[in-house]
C-alpha cells in the first residue's frame, strides 16, 4: 500500500496513557429540571468518558436536588478532568468522588426472575434464602426475587441462577454515599 | 406590582435593561411575536443579516471589540440551525453570547411540527448553558441569568429557546435580580488562591529564565488586565509572547514583545517556550496549536497557570502552580506581590536569557522573499499596516494562510482590536464579524483580511453592509488557492492537491459593485500603497483583490507532531520531505 493512503489513526499528538485506568463512583448534586440527564450523560459522549452505570432520582424536594451516582472508569488524570468538566455545568451543584474519598457504601437493587421446577426449585429457594433474596413473585413455574446488596454480591446470586433457569434481570444501577456523619 | 406584559414584550423589555442597543437577527414565522415587540420600540437597534451563521458571527465580532455580550435572534428550525457554527465558534474562543432562538409553540413540540427542531438538544454541547423557556413566568428570570451566565466567569454562547405561545402569554415582567436566579449552582470563582499567588511570584522572582506565555484570557479579564499586564512585564522584566487569542493584551510595540507563538509563531517565542526554566500562563490553554507535541514541550520549565476555568488545570499539560481566577484580578495581586518584594526588574539575572532571545530574534523567522513583480502576500499585510498604523483600526480575518498571515505582520497595541476565529478556524468569520465590529465602533477603520475562499462562505453579509451604511473594509489575499490546504498538501501529501485550488472565482470587483459597493482590483506592488488608499479614502463598503503570489508558504511552522526546536524556517526550499510516517497522521 502506498504510504500516503494508510489510514489515519487519532490526529492529535496526546501522550500515550501509561497509567491504568481504575472504577470511580461519583456521585453529582444537580438541580432537577428537564435536560439535566440528557447534559450528564451528553457530556461523557462529547470528552469520550466511559459510564459504567448512571442513576439518577430526585432526592431533596423542597430544594429541587437530584444525585446522579455514575460509575466511570478512568485513568486518575482523566478522572480528576471528568470531576472538573461536570463541575463547569450551569446545573451542577456538586461533584464527589466516592471511591477516593474512602470506603463509601454502595448498595444496588435487581429483580431476578427464575423459572424451573422440581428440584431446580429447591435449589433456587435455598439459595436464595443464603442471599436474602424475598420473593416477591411466584407461581408454580416461576419465581421473582428482589435481591439488594454491593454489585458483587447480586452478580454472584444472578450467576448461581443460571443453571437453574434465569429467565431475566433488572438492575437499578448503584446508588453510593459515604460514611460517617458528613453529607456532601 | 410587577407590569403585566406579553413573553415578546419581555424579551425586549429584558434586552432594555441589560444595556443591550443592538441585536443581529432574522425573523421568521415562530419569531414573529417577537419582531413584532421589536418594531414597537426604538432602543434596540436590529441589523437585519442575510443568513443567521453571520449574525452569530456579527455578534462575536460586536462582544469582542467591546467586552459587551452579543445578542442574536432567529427563528425555529433552519433558523436556529444555521446559527450552530457561530454558537461552537464563540464556545471554543469563549465570547459571551445571547441567542435568543424562536421555537414551535408547546402544544407541538414534538410532533415534527413545520419548522420545529430540537434546538436545545441541538445546541447543549455548542453553548455554555441553554434554556427552553415552558412557561412565560420563568422567562424575565432567565432573560436576565443569560445575561449572567453568557458574561461572567469564563464566557460563552447562552441559547434561550422561546416557543411562539410563550410569545404571546401575558405574564408579569421581572427586573434584574441576582438573587432571583435558578441556579444557585453557578458560582464562577474570580479571585485566585493568595498562597499560589505568592509561591507564584516567589518563582517569578528566583527564574533565571522566564517567560509570559498569555491568551485570550486577559483580552476577556477586560482592559485593565492588560494594562496590569504590561506594567507586570515592566516590573519583572520578563518576555512576553501570546497565543493567536491574545493578541494586543500586550503591546506589540513593546521590546520585550516576542510575538506570537505556536505552529506559525516567531522562532524566538517558541524557543523562549521551549527553553525556559519558568512558564507562566496568563489566560491562555495549553491548546495543541501552542504546545506542538506535548511530551516534548518546554521540557526544563515549572509551570504557573492562571485561568478562570478549573477544567483547564491539568488538561494537557500539568502544572506546577495553578491559579484559578480571574486574570485581572490575579495579575494585579501579583504586582502588589512583587512590589512588596523588590523594587527593581531582574535585568541582570536575565540578561544571558535576553542574550539567547537576541540572537532568536536575529534568525528573522518572520523574513521572506520579497517581489517587484509579484504581490507577496506579508509585503500586503505590511503595507496595509503602515498605512493604517495611525488610525483606530480593528481587524478581522477568515481562516487559512492569510489569518497566519495578518497575526504575524499586522501588529496590535491595544486589546480588542483583534477578532479572528482561534479555536473551531472557521471560514467565513471574518466579513460578518467586520460587520458586527463596524455596528459597535461607526467610526473606525474595520478591515477583514480575508482569502478568496474565505470571503465567499459569508459574502453575502455585504449586503447587510450596504444596507446600514458601514464602511468595512475586506482585504482580500487572493492567492486562487485554498492555501493552507495546499501548504498540508505540499507538506504532507507529495503535492497532490485535492480539491484545493479555487476554480471559476468571482470577480469581486464586479461583485463589489453588484451588491452595491466598491470593488478594487491590485495585482501590481509598485501599485499596492495607491489602491490600499483608495480602499481607505472610499467612505462605504470594499471589497479590494489583491492577486497574490499563488504559492507561498506560511512560515515560520512547526509542523504537527514536533516539538518547539525543530520550527520549519522561511529558507526551507522543499518542505515536502519534512515530515515523516507518524507526523503525517496529525493534523
Ligand atoms: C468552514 C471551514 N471549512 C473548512 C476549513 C478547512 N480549511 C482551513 S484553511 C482552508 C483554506 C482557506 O482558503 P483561503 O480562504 O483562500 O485562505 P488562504 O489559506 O488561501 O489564505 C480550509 C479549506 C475551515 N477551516 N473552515
Ligand atoms: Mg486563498
Amino acid at each position: 500500500m502506498n504510504a500516503h493512503l494508510q489510514p489515519t489513526g487519532s490526529a492529535y499528538f496526546l501522550t500515550k496513557e501509561t497509567d491504568s485506568p481504575e472504577r470511580h463512583t461519583l456521585s453529582v448534586l444537580v438541580d432537577n429540571e428537564p435536560g439535566i440527564l440528557a447534559r450528564i450523560a451528553g457530556l461523557f459522549t462529547a470528552r469520550g468518558y466511559n459510564i459504567e452505570s448512571l442513576t439518577v432520582s430526585e432526592t431533596e424536594h423542597e430544594k429541587n436536588l437530584s444525585r446522579i451516582t455514575v460509575v466511570v472508569v478512568a485513568t486518575p488524570k482523566v478522572l480528576v478532568q471528568i470531576k472538573l468538566q461536570l463541575e463547569r455545568l450551569v446545573p451542577v451543584h456538586r461533584v464527589h468522588d466516592l471511591t477516593a474519598e474512602g470506603a463509601a457504601l454502595e448498595r444496588e437493587l435487581a429483580l431476578v426472575k427464575v423459572a424451573g421446577t422440581g428440584e431446580h426449585r429447591v435449589e433456587t429457594l435455598r439459595l436464595a434464602d443464603a442471599f436474602r433474596a424475598q420473593v416477591v413473585d411466584a407461581s408454580t413455574e416461576s419465581f421473582v426475587f428482589e435481591i439488594t446488596g454491593k454489585p458483587s454480591k447480586i452478580e454472584q446470586f444472578i450467576a448461581l441462577m443460571v443453571p437453574l433457569g434465569l429467565v431475566e434481570v433488572v438492575r437499578t444501577g448503584l446508588a453510593a454515599i459515604s460514611r460517617g456523619p458528613q453529607g456532601m | 406590582m410587577a407590569e403585566q406584559m406579553t413573553g415578546a414584550e419581555m424579551v425586549v423589555q429584558a434586552l432594555i435593561d441589560q444595556g443591550v442597543t443592538h441585536i443581529f437577527g432574522y425573523p421568521g414565522g415562530a419569531a414573529l411575536p417577537i419582531y413584532d415587540a421589536i418594531f414597537q420600540q426604538d432602543a434596540i437597534t436590529h441589523v437585519l443579516v442575510r443568513h443567521e451563521q453571520g449574525a452569530t458571527h456579527m455578534a462575536e465580532g460586536y462582544a469582542r471589540s467591546t467586552g459587551k455580550p452579543g445578542v442574536v435572534l432567529v427563528t425555529s428550525g433552519p433558523g436556529a440551525t444555521n446559527a450552530v457554527t457561530g454558537l461552537t465558534d464563540a464556545l471554543m474562543d469563549s465570547i459571551p453570547l445571547v441567542c435568543i432562538t424562536a421555537q414551535v409553540p408547546t402544544t407541538l413540540i414534538g410532533s415534527d411540527a413545520f419548522q420545529e427542531c430540537d434546538t436545545v438538544g441541538i445546541t447543549r454541547s455548542c453553548t455554555k448553558h441553554n434554556y427552553l423557556i415552558k412557561k412565560v413566568e420563568d422567562l424575565p428570570k432567565v432573560m436576565h441569568e443569560a445575561f449572567h451566565i453568557a458574561t461572567t466567569g469564563r464566557p460563552g454562547p447562552v441559547v434561550i429557546d422561546i416557543p411562539k405561545d410563550v410569545q404571546f402569554a401575558l405574564g408579569e415582567y421581572l427586573q434584574p435580580n441576582i438573587n432571583g436566579f435558578r441556579h444557585s449552582s453557578y458560582k464562577p470563582h474570580v479571585e485566585g488562591d493568595i498562597e499560589a499567588i505568592r509561591a507564584a511570584v516567589d518563582l517569578m522572582l528566583k527564574a533565571e529564565r522566564p517567560v509570559f506565555y498569555t491568551g485570550g484570557g486577559v483580552i476577556n479579564s477586560g482592559p485593565e488586565a492588560a494594562t496590569h499586564l504590561r506594567e507586570l512585564a515592566e516590573l519583572t522584566g520578563f518576555p512576553v509572547t501570546s497565543t493567536l487569542m491574545g493578541l494586543g493584551a500586550f503591546p506589540a510595540s513593546n521590546k520585550q514583545w516576542l510575538g506570537m507563538l505556536g505552529m506559525h509563531g516567531t522562532y524566538e517565542a517558541n524557543l523562549a517556550m521551549h527553553d525556559c526554566d519558568l512558564m507562566i500562563n496568563i489566560g491562555a490553554r495549553f491548546d495543541d496549536r501552542i504546545t506542538g507535541r506535548i511530551d516534548a514541550f518546554s521540557p526544563h520549565s515549572t509551570k504557573i497557570h492562571v485561568d478562570i476555568d478549573p477544567a483547564q488545570i491539568n488538561k494537557n499539560v500539568r502544572v506546577d502552580i495553578p491559579i484559578v481566577g480571574d486574570c485581572g484580578l490575579v495579575l494585579e495581586e501579583m504586582i502588589r506581590i512583587w512590589r512588596s518584594r523588590t523594587n527593581e526588574p531582574r535585568t541582570e539575572a536575565i540578561a544571558p536569557w535576553w542574550e539567547r532571545i537576541r540572537t532568536w530574534r536575529a534568525v528573522n523567522s518572520l523574513g521572506f522573499k520579497n517581489s517587484d513583480t509579484t504581490i507577496k502576500p506579508q509585503h500586503a499585510i505590511q503595507r496595509l499596516y503602515e498605512l493604517t498604523k495611525d488610525r483606530d483600526v480593528y481587524i478581522t480575518t477568515e481562516v487559512g494562510q492569510h489569518q497566519m498571515w495578518a497575526a504575524q505582520h499586522f501588529h496590535f497595541d491595544k486589546p480588542n482590536r483583534w477578532m479572528t476565529s482561534g479555536g473551531l478556524g472557521t471560514m467565513g468569520y471574518g466579513l460578518p464579524a467586520a460587520v458586527g465590529v463596524q455596528v459597535a465602533h461607526p467610526d473606525a477603520l474595520v478591515i477583514d483580511i480575508a482569502g478568496e475562499a474565505s470571503v465567499q462562505m459569508t459574502m453575502q453579509e455585504m449586503s447587510t453592509a450596504v444596507q446600514y451604511r458601514l464602511p468595512i473594509k475586506v482585504f482580500i489575499l487572493n492567492n486562487e488557492r485554498m492555501g493552507m490546504v495546499r501548504q498540508w498538501q505540499d507538506l504532507l501529501h507529495g503535492g497532490r492537491y485535492a480539491h484545493s485550488y479555487s476554480e471559476s472565482l468571482p470577480d469581486f470587483v464586479k461583485l463589489a459593485e453588484a451588491y452595491g459597493g466598491k470593488g478594487i482590483r491590485c495585482d501590481d506592488p509598485a501599485k499596492l500603497d495607491d489602491a490600499i488608499r483608495e480602499m481607505l479614502d472610499y467612505p462605504g463598503p470594499v471589497l479590494f483583490d489583491v492577486m497574490v503570489e499563488k504559492d507561498e508558504n506560511c512560515l515560520p511552522m512547526i509542523p504537527s507532531g514536533k516539538p518547539h526546536n525543530e520550527i520549519i524556517l522561511p529558507d526551507t526550499a522543499n518542505i515536502g520531505s519534512i515530515i515523516d510516517e507518524k507526523g503525517r497522521q496529525l493534523v
